[in-house]
């Protein structure tokens, strides 16, 4: 009982979907594509010369040893953030999914944080943890902690993933409550019968029924860690103590805009672009795919 | 084995709607028993309090000598089929059946025992390898029964196991249900909303409305003698024939001017007061003489293969009449019917209730 509209002709199909081409080109492939260009070519210091280089630019990139600190950093922050980003929406999605007073007060607050710019939660958290001002450096060096995210690169770290993490939950904890309330009650109440306890359970059928929504999250969060964390790292850390927290996105911007390498800053962004290229190919094919049940 | 014992059991939902309304019933060890009733009728619900899936909001329910009130479902020691399977979509078949067992501990090669010769009985054992979304409706109702049969419990609860198959499958079903429950000797309880599944399936009937329960008694019982208007028109297909009549004298009833005798008619009726008056599709004689007999006038014929239904009106009220095939001309438009006294029912207008011998 498949109803369709029948569009005669070619210009109004075109019309409907002139804005959306449009935008991505002018937003999407032309950047692109200049960053391609631009990644093989060495302008001189005024940005009044520039010269074809091949790929010079991404031959030195990979000298140097900032470059692989910069990997490094990236791959410890996405995989923190994601992993507890996750969990925890995954621990505030299956309480909230119960039965509890007040419950849709509840899940209206837990998305609150997502509409939080980026840049804003940042200076948030880093006036909340700030060594002199922080309202909660205090009770942090009360405890012996010598707590100071501007000089120590894991408390910088620390810092940005709770940040980072706290602006991603309500995310995940949409996406995890819709997974959770797709499944069927009765499979669960199934499992109760079957003698497993409420955390068997979960491991046993919850927990695997939800794996194409984690696994579509997972991806996600590292997309977002990679690029949408600028804002937070930015305003909290802007890449410091010493480098320490520059993550590749982040060494794109300090590279080009700051140290005028623009050169060598196309090059890592055709790099990044290849890193999301792969990702959602990846998603593509395995989320239709592996994760089915 | 346990029997089932439910002592006015209630069941009241936020907002203070009760659904179920203090229901006592005794289920025999080892007896197949079918709650039937129109959707919203409390069946379900009591169903799940009985495996622990609602709480019991009063009254106690008893499995064996055990009140449960306050045990978890897990340890009542039962068994659900539910209407959709709520099989684990995840698990393969051999998975689905272990996994109750696996949960409790049982040894691997008893296991595996169980479950393959739970398969065995249910013929899906070259299935066991598969994923619930591989299998048909019939065969994932199979496995739903195969997971509750491995566990060996006290009692077997099912909520409208049948009720997502086609017609064909579920008469297919149903039999296979009734043979397996025999040959298990398991106490059972089933719901269902079809009455035909009620009367093929049950040793004791329960017949449900508004929370309440209407009539309980063997499928016969409540065929041939129901309590209520209510029973007397939901059991039967098609439905009960209800006449507004009057009350001539002991025996004797008049429906439209016309009289009627009937033998199973409580004493001490006032003479002129109003009754109603039931009359099965398949129990008065159309074209017949008796001692009684009704004028009918026709409106439509339907067709059903060996029967007819004729469709119409008696004393102003809608009438069905049910006849073999070729026994009337198709186009007739007036019937008389006669009517065997014994199979006249009476029911109070106001109580509802039936107004038989006591």
């Amino acid at each position: 009982m498949e109803k369709r509209a029948h569009i005669s002709g070619w210009t109004l199909p075109l019309l409907l979907i002139l804005p959306q081409m449009a935008i991505t080109v002018i937003f999407f492939y032309w950047p692109a594509s200049q960053a391609i260009w631009q990644s093989f070519l060495r302008e001189d210091a005024f940005g009044l010369a520039s010269e074809f280089v091949g790929f010079e630019n991404y031959a030195a990139l990979f000298e140097q040893p900032e470059y692989y600190r910069a990997m490094i950093t990236t791959a410890i922050f996405s995989s923190l953030v994601a992993f507890f980003s996750l969990a925890c929406a995954l621990l505030l999605a299956s309480q909230a999914d119960k039965n509890i007073r007040g419950g849709h007060a509840f899940k209206t607050l837990l998305v609150w944080p997502y509409a939080v710019a980026p840049a804003i939660a940042g200076v948030l958290w880093l006036f909340m943890f700030h060594p002199t001002l922080g309202t909660l450096s205090k009770p942090i060096k009360a405890t012996g902690i010598d707590w100071n995210p501007m000089l120590n690169a894991n408390h910088a770290m620390t810092l940005l993933v709770l940040s980072a993490t706290w602006k991603q939950i309500s995310y995940n904890f949409l996406f995890f409550l819709a997974g959770l309330q797709a499944i069927p009650k009765s499979v669960i109440e199934a499992a109760a019968i079957d003698g497993a306890g409420p955390l068997r359970r979960f491991w046993t059928v919850i927990f695997p029924l939800l794996s194409p929504t984690t696994f579509f999250l997972l991806v996600v969060n590292i997309v977002y860690v990679f690029f949408d964390t600028f804002g937070i790292i930015d305003a909290v850390t802007g890449g410091g103590p010493a480098g320490q927290t520059t993550t590749l996105v982040y060494k794109v911007y300090a590279d080009g805009r700051l140290g005028g390498d623009l050169g060598g800053s196309a090059a890592q962004s055709v790099i990044l672009m290849i890193i999301v290229i792969a990702l959602t190919a990846i998603q593509f094919r395995y989320v239709e795919r592996k994760v089915q049940y | 084995m346990a029997g089932v014992t439910l002592d006015t059991v209630r069941k009241i939902y936020a907002g203070n709607v009760e659904a179920v309304k203090g229901v006592s019933l005794g289920i025999e060890d080892g007896s197949f028993c079918v709650l039937v009733g129109p959707s919203g009728c409390g069946k379900s619900t009591l169903l799940r309090m009985i495996a622990g899936l609602e709480t019991i909001s009063g009254g106690e329910v008893k499995i064996g000598d055990r009140v449960v009130n306050q045990v978890e479902p897990a340890d009542r020691d039962i068994a659900m089929v539910f209407q959709n399977y709520a099989l684990y979509p995840h698990m393969s078949v051999y998975d689905n059946m272990a996994y109750g067992l696996r949960n409790r501990g049982t040894p691997k090669d008893e296991i595996e025992k169980r479950v393959k010769e739970a398969a065995r009985i249910l013929a899906i054992e070259s299935f066991l390898g598969r994923k619930p979304r591989q299998l048909s409706g019939g065969q994932r109702q199979r496995v739903a029964m195969g997971r509750a049969i491995v566990r060996k419990p006290q009692v077997f609860l099912f909520d409208e196991p049948l009720s997502n198959l086609d017609a064909k499958l579920r008469v297919q079903m149903r039999v296979e249900i009734k043979r397996l429950q025999r040959a298990l000797g398991v106490t059972s309880i089933y719901v269902t909303h079809d009455q035909v599944e009620a009367m093929t399936l049950s040793d004791k009937l329960v017949v449900m409305s508004g929370g309440q329960i209407e009539q309980v008694g063997t499928p016969a019982e409540v065929y041939r003698r129901p309590e209520t208007r209510f029973v007397a028109t939901f059991i039967g297909s098609p439905p009960m024939n209800i006449l507004p009549g009057t009350v001539e004298g002991p025996g004797r009833v008049s429906v439209g001017g016309q009289s009627i005798a009937v033998t199973d008619m409580r004493d001490g009726l006032t003479p002129g007061s109003a009754i109603e008056v039931g009359l099965r599709p398949e129990d008065v004689q159309a074209g017949g003489t008796g001692t009684s007999s009704l004028s009918m006038d026709v409106d439509f014929v339907e067709e059903l293969g060996a029967t007819q239904l004729f469709h119409g009106k008696v004393a102003g009220a809608e009438f069905i009449v049910q006849a073999s095939t070729g026994q009337l001309p198709a186009d007739t438009r007036k019937l008389t019917l006669a009517v065997d006294p014994g199979n006249v029912h009476l029911f109070d207008p106001q109580t509802t209730k039936r107004l038989g011998r006591v």
